[in-house]
């Protein structure tokens, strides 16, 4: 520790307090580019919307049979929906050059991508988290089990994000890389699939749901704490080529 | 200490590899040609059948080793890619590359030998319960590494990214059959326990153990072979390449 006073000082201390301020950055600028290219946003939104319509026409419009498919049909949909804004997430930054400058930066590539995280969360994970409740009540999910499902979807959206900026990260510099991410990620999704709907099947049947849930906020602290890692590395590979 | 270091860094050295691997490649096919045949007879027709099973069983044989091959190559390939992200160690990406194949082959065949298993003591070709499923999620976390090998034209950024994604997935296949494994208790409450098989007599074990040993062996010298052919091919510029292979043809 340095207690004098001085330029070096103050250059140590501004280098201290900087890196918070690069994830702060990081998360204000994305947020400002998803809230100005709002059909970004929107798109996957209409895209879970549309396909949970689906779903009665195609196998019945009886509430009970709906209400046995919902938890099921709404998280697969999240899970698809975050494909959808997740393909974009490094593209125009890795094709204009941003993604180069954070790799570049002297702040640390973790908490940029950490910042990015967050953003991405808040702008394509969190509408979809809000309009899901809408979504079950249509495919007639009893009111019981929507605060379940809500808090399912908040716990489990984050490890969805997560483990997918990592397929999304390897698959940037790559063309037409959307089916590929599909692959890539989704036999790594399966865990939060497994207990995001176990948890509302089983506020459904009246059963506790601590257990799963436990097991998502797991998932989630360990996603949130491991993967930027991965992310980072992973961007670190594609702007070297 | 000295010597595991000297070890490490020859690992490094494609021609060294090349050569060192010939006589172990020979050991372990030497190895596998024993006991696969004598594991074989002594599990298809020595063994007694199962007393609820009777000679279907004995697919077990076939199946239970690839079964357990198939998990061993994913380690080994998230091994490798840990080593390839952490050294830069060429030698880990041409494992990988190879483990890969034969790890993909295997979870293949572990699944078509239990759904061949399951038709006659299930009735059904195939079936969700947590084992079977969590080989399909197997299978498909190889493709994935596959598919993204092939995407990537340049052998340097495909070598890191693929090795990420071994190790991504490696992490992540604990979690996984966790999860399944709760998720199948929820659903199915062991109606299937026959399968766990419960308590085998030695005679009925020992010749799986033969087995498991053989094949283990065998994908020893089959992935040495391999790693053999791709370090030619890698080095293929090189003049001690060059001279091998010149060998290899004159001979």
């Amino acid at each position: 520790m340095r207690h004098s006073s001085g330029p070096a000082c103050r250059a140590w201390a501004a280098h201290r307090v900087r890196p918070l301020n690069a994830l702060v950055a990081q998360f204000l600028r994305d947020w400002r580019i998803a809230l100005r290219s709002r059909h970004e946003m929107t798109t996957p939104l209409m895209f879970f919307a549309v396909v949970v319509m689906l779903f009665p026409l195609a196998i019945s419009p009886e509430p009970e049979q709906l209400a046995a498919i919902a938890p099921g049909v709404i998280w697969v949909l999240a899970l698809l929906a975050s494909l959808l804004s997740l393909e974009g997430l490094f593209k125009r930054d890795f094709s204009d050059g941003s993604l180069e400058q954070m790799v570049l930066s002297a702040e640390p590539l973790f908490l940029a991508v950490v910042g990015k995280l967050l953003a991405h969360w808040c702008a394509a994970s969190l509408p979809l988290v809000i309009f899901a409740p809408i979504a079950a009540l249509a495919l007639s999910l009893p009111l019981e089990a929507l605060s379940t499902l809500l808090a399912s979807l908040l716990l489990g959206t984050p490890t969805v994000a997560c483990l997918g900026a990592v397929g999304a990260a390897l698959t940037v510099s790559l063309g037409r890389g959307g089916m590929l991410l599909a692959l890539i990620v989704m036999p790594l999704y399966i865990p939060v699939l497994i207990f995001g709907t176990s948890a509302t099947s089983f506020a459904v049947a009246g059963l506790s749901v601590a257990g799963p849930l436990a097991w998502l906020a797991v998932l989630a602290g360990l996603s949130l704490t491991l993967a930027p890692f991965a992310v980072s590395a992973a961007i670190r590979m594609a702007c070297e080529e | 200490m000295g010597m595991l270091k000297t070890f490490w860094h020859r690992l490094g050295s494609p021609p060294w590899m090349y050569g060192i691997a010939r006589p172990w490649m020979w050991g372990f096919g030497v190895l596998a040609a024993v006991l696969i045949p004598a594991g074989l007879i002594w599990g298809l027709f020595i063994a007694p059948p199962d007393y609820q099973q009777s000679d279907a069983f004995r697919i077990i044989y076939v199946h239970v080793p690839t079964a357990i091959l198939a998990q061993s190559c994913y380690l080994m390939i998230g091994i490798a890619g840990f080593v390839h992200l952490v050294w830069r160690m060429k030698l880990a990406d041409v494992v990988l590359q190879e483990a890969l194949v034969i790890g993909a082959s295997l979870t293949a065949l572990a699944l078509i030998t239990g759904s061949v298993w399951g038709r006659p003591m299930w009735g059904t070709w195939w079936e969700w319960d947590a084992r079977t499923t969590s080989m399909l999620i197997l299978l498909f976390l190889y493709f994935g590494i596959y598919a993204l090998r092939e995407a990537i034209p340049r052998p340097d950024s495909r070598a890191r990214a693929s090795a990420l994604l071994a190790v991504v997935g490696l992490i992540n296949i604990p979690i996984i059959k966790y999860s399944v494994e709760w998720w199948r208790t929820l659903h199915q409450p062991s109606t299937f326990s026959m399968v766990e098989q419960p308590k085998m007599p030695a005679e009925m074990y020992l010749p799986l153990l033969v087995l498991v040993l053989g094949f283990y062996a065998f994908m020893g010298a089959v992935l040495l072979a391999r790693i053999r052919v791709e370090l030619l091919n890698r080095e293929s510029g090189s003049s001690w390449a060059q001279a091998e292979a010149r060998r290899l043809l004159s001979s």
